[in-house]
């Protein structure tokens, strides 16, 4: 338990550190903040997810962010448009009612009929159109970037609009 | 207090934290960041779920579909707040508001 506890501080913290800095140095930290979450979900048993937090939340996402960074260039971060308090206290209202009506049930509900799927079995076989849907999204979203980015070609010149070179006639 | 209680404090103050930089927030590539950290406590708190109820593989295949889906949404706000950046020169949420006008 001492290890989740570490864990999980580590990874608040990373987020806290994330919110409060610039760009750059927030992009690092939330990359911090992914490595310990996909520690966590490898500790809680869920293998596979957490090598797929890792490589994509720590490692893809840091790197598109940085990316980002580069190209929007950093600027002085602004003042919140909501005050600190009533954003404190809307945060603190809406977590403490869903802890307060989550924890004290927390225990381990273990159902009569236990299906002993693989975690392949699951993502191939069972959930099979929402992978497919997934491979369209990020095809997608890779068009909508490439949309977004791609540079804006010159017009060409018409061989009416040429002009002819001097010392001709 | 036992392993559970510690993993959903975890994810509630994961939570918190994303929730306060999405309304606090006014940067948009800090927003995108705020996001991130509240998809994680939802990933978090989805595969919990699954240990609880002893389905950890469809926690894992569902925690998939919403990385995935996370990772695609963040890297077109993030081209969005390029172009936005290029055609304005700001990032800032509230000037952007005031462009309309």
């Amino acid at each position: 338990m001492l290890a989740y506890v570490l864990l999980l501080l580590g990874a608040v913290f990373c987020a806290v550190q994330a919110m409060r800095t610039r760009l750059l140095p927030a992009a690092l930290w939330l990359a911090g903040c992914s490595a310990l979450v996909a520690v966590v979900l490898y500790l809680i048993g869920a293998a596979e997810l957490a090598v797929i937090e890792l490589s994509v939340g720590a490692g893809l996402v840091t790197i598109v962010l940085v990316f980002a960074v580069s190209m929007a260039e950093d600027e002085p971060l602004p003042r919140s448009l909501l005050p600190r308090p009533l954003a404190i206290a809307l945060v603190v209202g809406a977590v403490g009612a869903l802890g307060w009506i989550v924890l004290p049930d927390l225990t381990a509900v273990t159902p009569q009929v236990a299906l002993v799927d693989s975690f392949v079995d699951q993502v191939w076989g069972f959930r099979r159109l929402d992978l497919l849907v997934q491979i369209a999204i990020v095809f997608a979203g890779v068009l909508g970037i490439l949309g977004l980015l791609g540079e804006v070609e010159e017009p060409v010149e018409s061989p009416d609009e040429q002009v002819e070179p001097e010392g001709v006639g | 207090m036992n392993e559970l209680h510690a993993l959903f404090g975890g994810i509630l103050f994961l939570l918190a934290v994303g929730l306060y930089g999405l309304l606090a927030g006014r940067h948009l590539i800090k927003l995108v960041i705020a996001m991130q950290i509240t998809i994680k406590a939802a990933v978090l708190a989805l595969v919990v779920a699954g240990l609880m109820s002893d389905r950890l593989n469809v926690a894992q295949s569902l925690g998939l579909t919403v990385i995935v889906v996370d990772t695609v949404a963040a890297v077109v706000a993030l081209a969005l707040a390029v172009q936005v950046k290029r055609l304005t020169g700001t990032l800032d949420v509230g000037r952007l508001a005031r462009l309309r006008h």
